[in-house]
């Protein structure tokens, strides 16, 4: 049978506000256990939280990006648990009027080809502490340091179709809300996690099949890998005559597998009502009007316009857009150098290849967006050639000097267009090998252009590579020729 | 006002006016309350926790900062805090084996506000735990009696309070009003008792019951007590959202009422069934008082005032189910020993940490909350809290004030009321008065036999002013308020 996979996607999104979204505490990743919990994050008696009017507008932000409807009104609600993370017994959420309605964003295929994937809503909450189950010699540890921490939960439709898809939902999500500034999307301290809700149907028919939550799946890779192995499960379970239960399960990325970790059954009830201690927010037009102006341009923009203004290739403009960090790194080398064409070459082939091979991500690039514009520069105004550039370019990533500048004057890799220094070193090579010399002479003229790069290479190699090519070319072809 | 009068007998109003002008300090004041305190609460149990060192340092404060002339109004002068307040450094244990070693690590707002007003807090007082109840019987640290008649309650939940300032072991006292539990106990003991606006007293840092309907506010001698010390807690507070951000009008001078044109209306449902004879009379003729110096009467009808007591059963406890459920045993409070596991330490610490009554709202709040229940529950007394309100607004469309009985008998006999059911009942007449988050007040109106009677008085929102000045007058024309139980005297 043809099986066809549906999935939808939950995204919480860690927002980059100084504070806590009900408390006047620090949101700063890393500190020393429950140094940053205030008797507000502790949820100590008697306490109230206070909105954080900065996470209201990081969310309408966000329905803004997504054409979504932002609510004139959305309500806080308590979702009611037990968790020795979660101090007050209840997270304050949102359930039935969420600030952020229906949107839309486009996703792009590893393919070229683009799909809209709906979203269903996304609402703002709190984020509970950390269990630390190490080192307390058989007792938990409880870190209340990110307890409070504003999180946007972005809830799709279940409109993708592959683990393909899945991740490109991610990725589009990343770019958003890290082009916006309104998270650092930082997946490994947790800034990113997703839940994943996977089914299958045979393919063909309307009706869902019932679905499984994998909770907190908190890498690119992992998502995918989560989802393939959700999927054969459900088939070969199917296949075998068995039923797939609504259940949560949990991804171990060692293991390579998910597991369940309670089923509906055991599903609590979480009992929401609205927070009594907090005022629904309300958001007027103008306010909304006002984030509308604030907001920068968004990828897709980004992408139109890379291709429309910079004349560079679907292809080239939606991977230079895909984060906002390449975007901006790319935007920096094409101003400094002045060339679209060739920046775009650069920063996707040599930079992107050598960060790739070191596992280094584009902000931490030891080649800086200045320093590649100036290495750029010099490839256009035909001060070195293509081969030294790829030099200066080793040696700017070894840190060798400030400047492409400074490296071709140290090295003197300054490229050799002296047409009189070039016949010398022509005339060289030339004395230097009379046994090619006489091949060449006896060659059919059309083998000839093969053969001459023997010589070209030769020329290149005593002039330590600054000698311009084309030149190099073109008097070696007029002195052999004529010596024959 | 005459000096003669005893120390513990006095207004906070004249205790103030002694100290600005000399006739004694603030350390021989609050020495004297504490003294007091020390040789007759054995008997009352109204205190959980007297703060003897701290109120003479906050006494010596006092003294020297009027010395440098900087005195506010209440500065110097002593009172009790209800147990529900945290107040930094002194245990608060909002009457709850919970809560028993739980020394909050800072000041409600409301304190904040006393403390920078130079007031002297003598301890803390008693209440039914987390303030569920109407007798004071619900409290971990044992009943409180009423100081009128020891065999009777002093009402509750802010019972400690109001037995407190009738029996003279403070001059006045913070309580908090959730479903009456300012005005029954006040009216009980033969105090003053305000319940202001929803929003116009800050909750922060006042531990919470039912976030929706809980309102801190004064309990006193007088009208005018109760007028200088909301000069001193209202108003809008940053931490507090709910708190409502609007003007503080004088309390103080709005005390010169005249009662000439005021139109009173009589709620005809809180004069029904159930309303003892001696309170309908006492009640009747207080506001006769009221007629004769001018006013007009008028019966109204608040026709959902049936539903007051249903609904409150169901928001009341459902927030509180929710609110209760951060005391875990984990960050602070009791914690059962040696728990096996983390669901053995949460059912033994609440099982162990909580009461009878406790427990009881938790549970009907966890049901009405509970899926498949909700909407037939919790929406449904939401919708009836409208109309409830409406009910309230429509009447002030009509009247200025409204008055009736602030509970339907005077103080009842200690575990008289053993069936909660029957407990519930005696909220009929303030309950619905939290629903709607109107201000109430209730003053002494009378005696039924040794028995004190309160007049309950109700305003539009944000009427306090209103209130206080038609109290206060009606104060200026009787001396119900200037009635001491025998209690305490004799040792004076």
């Amino acid at each position: 049978m043809q099986w066809e996979v549906v999935i939808g996607l939950e995204v919480h999104a860690q927002l980059a506000t100084q504070s806590k979204i009900f408390s006047g505490s620090s949101t700063t990743y890393g500190a020393e256990p429950n140094t940053q919990a205030s008797a507000v994050d502790l949820g100590l008696p008697g306490t109230l939280p206070v909105l954080n009017e900065q996470a209201v507008a990081m969310a309408v932000r966000f329905g803004l990006a997504v054409d979504a409807a932002v609510a004139g009104r959305s309500v806080f609600e308590r979702k009611n648990y037990f968790y020795p993370d979660l101090p007050k017994g209840y997270q304050t959420s949102q359930m039935d009027q969420p600030i952020v309605g229906p949107g839309v964003l486009e996703i792009l295929l590893e393919d070229g080809t683009r799909k809209s994937i709906r979203i269903h809503h996304a609402h703002l909450e709190e984020d509970a502490g950390k269990s630390l189950h190490e080192d307390f010699q058989g007792m938990t540890g409880i870190d209340l340091n990110r307890a409070g921490t504003p999180l946007l939960e972005i809830v799709s439709e279940p409109d993708m179709r592959s683990a393909k898809e899945a991740v490109a939902y991610v990725k589009a999500i990343h770019a958003i809300v890290t082009y916006l500034g309104i998270s650092d999307g930082n997946m490994a301290e947790g800034s990113l996690r997703c839940d994943v809700n996977v089914s299958v149907r045979p393919k063909g028919q309307e009706a869902f099949g019932t679905r499984a939550e994998i909770k907190n799946v908190n890498s690119f890779r992992f998502i995918e890998r989560a989802i393939h192995f959700e999927v054969e499960r459900q088939i070969e379970l199917i296949e075998d005559g068995g039923k797939v239960v609504q259940e949560t399960r949990l991804y171990d990325p060692d293991a390579d597998e998910t597991r369940s970790m309670r089923t509906k059954e055991e599903a609590n009830d979480y009992r929401y009502f609205p927070c009594p201690d907090l005022l629904p927010v309300e958001v007027d037009e103008a306010y909304i009007e006002h984030l509308r102006q604030t907001l920068p341009e968004l990828p897709a923009e980004k992408r139109a316009r890379f291709e429309s203004e910079l004349g560079l290739s679907a292809y080239d403009a939606s991977v230079l857009s895909a984060s906002r960090e390449m975007a901006d790194f790319f935007e920096e080398v094409k101003d400094v150098c002045g060339d679209a064409k060739q920046a775009a070459n650069w920063v996707q082939g040599e930079l992107a290849g050598r960060l790739n091979k070191e596992n280094l991500d584009i902000t931490v690039s030891p080649v800086s967006a200045a320093q590649l514009g100036g290495l750029i520069k010099r490839i256009v105004d035909e001060t070195i050639n293509g081969k030294a550039a790829k030099q200066v370019f080793a040696a700017l990533w070894d840190g060798e000097g400030k400047s492409a500048d400074e490296i071709i004057e140290s090295r003197g890799l300054k490229q050799v267009t002296d047409t009189g220094a070039i016949e010398a070193v022509v005339d060289q090579v030339i004395a230097d090998n009379p046994a090619q010399v006489t091949q060449y002479q006896e060659a059919e003229p059309d083998k000839r252009g093969k053969m001459i790069g023997f010589f070209v290479g030769q020329v290149m190699k005593a002039s330590r590579g600054t000698a311009n090519p084309q030149q190099v070319n073109k008097v070696l072809k007029d002195k052999l020729d004529s010596l024959s | 006002m005459s000096s003669s009068i005893a120390l513990h007998d006095k207004t906070l109003s004249e205790l103030a006016q002694g100290l600005e002008a000399g006739e004694y300090t603030s350390r021989e004041l609050t020495e004297a309350f504490l003294a007091r305190i020390e040789r007759l609460d054995g008997e009352l149990n109204s205190y959980i926790t007297l703060c003897r060192e701290d109120a003479l340092r906050d006494a010596d404060a006092a003294d020297a900062r009027r010395a440098a002339g900087n005195a506010a109004a209440l500065t110097g002068v002593p009172m009790a805090i209800k147990d529900i307040f945290c107040t930094e450094g002194v245990r608060t244990s909002c009457g709850s084996k919970m809560l028993d070693n739980f020394v909050a690590p800072y000041d409600a707002t409301v304190i904040e506000k006393l403390k920078a007003e130079g007031v002297v807090i003598l301890g803390k007082t008693n209440l039914d735990e987390f303030a569920m109840g109407s007798s004071n019987e619900n409290s971990h640290y044992g009943a409180v009696k009423n100081p009128w008649d020891l065999s009777a309650v002093p009402g509750g939940s802010s019972g400690g309070s109001a037995a407190a300032v009738a029996a003279g072991l403070a001059p006045a006292a913070l309580g908090t009003d959730t479903g009456g539990s300012i005005r029954q106990p006040a009216a009980f003991c033969g105090i003053t008792g305000l319940k202001p606006t929803y929003g116009r007293v800050s909750r922060y840092g006042m531990i919470a019951y039912a976030s929706s309907l809980d309102q801190g506010g004064p309990m006193a001698r007088s009208a005018e007590d109760c007028a200088r010390l909301m000069n001193v807690i209202a108003g809008a507070d940053p931490r507090d959202s709910t708190s409502v951000v609007r003007g503080v009008p004088d309390y103080v001078e709005g005390l010169d009422y005249n009662l000439k044109g005021l139109k009173i209306g009589l709620p005809k449902e809180y004069f029904g069934e159930g309303l003892s004879e001696e309170v309908e009379a006492s009640v009747r003729a207080a506001i006769k008082v009221f007629e004769d110096a001018g006013a007009s009467v008028q019966e109204i009808s608040l026709p959902h005032t049936h539903l007051a007591i249903p609904t409150y059963y169901v928001i009341a406890p459902a927030e509180a189910s929710s609110n209760l459920s951060r005391y875990d045993g984990v960050r602070f409070g009791h914690r059962c020993k040696d728990p096996q596991d983390l669901e053995d330490l949460y059912k033994r610490t609440r099982e162990e940490g909580f009461g009878d009554e406790v427990k009881r709202r938790i549970i009907i709040g966890t049901h009405t909350l509970s899926e498949g229940f909700f909407d037939a529950y919790y929406i449904k007394a939401q919708k009836v809290r409208r109309l409830i309100r409406q009910d309230f607004l429509d009447a002030f469309d009509q009247v200025d004030v409204l008055m009736g009985p602030a509970a339907p008998t005077p103080a009842f006999d200690l575990g008289a009321h053993k069936d909660p059911l029957s407990m519930y009942l005696q909220d009929l007449y303030t309950i619905a008065i939290n629903l709607a988050g109107i201000p109430g007040v209730s003053v002494p109106a009378g005696l039924a036999g040794k028995r004190p009677v309160g007049l309950q008085i109700l305003g539009p929102h944000f009427g306090e002013q209103t209130l206080l000045g038609v109290a206060h007058q009606f104060q200026q024309i009787t001396d119900w308020h200037r009635q001491r139980p025998e209690f305490g005297q004799e040792q004076a």
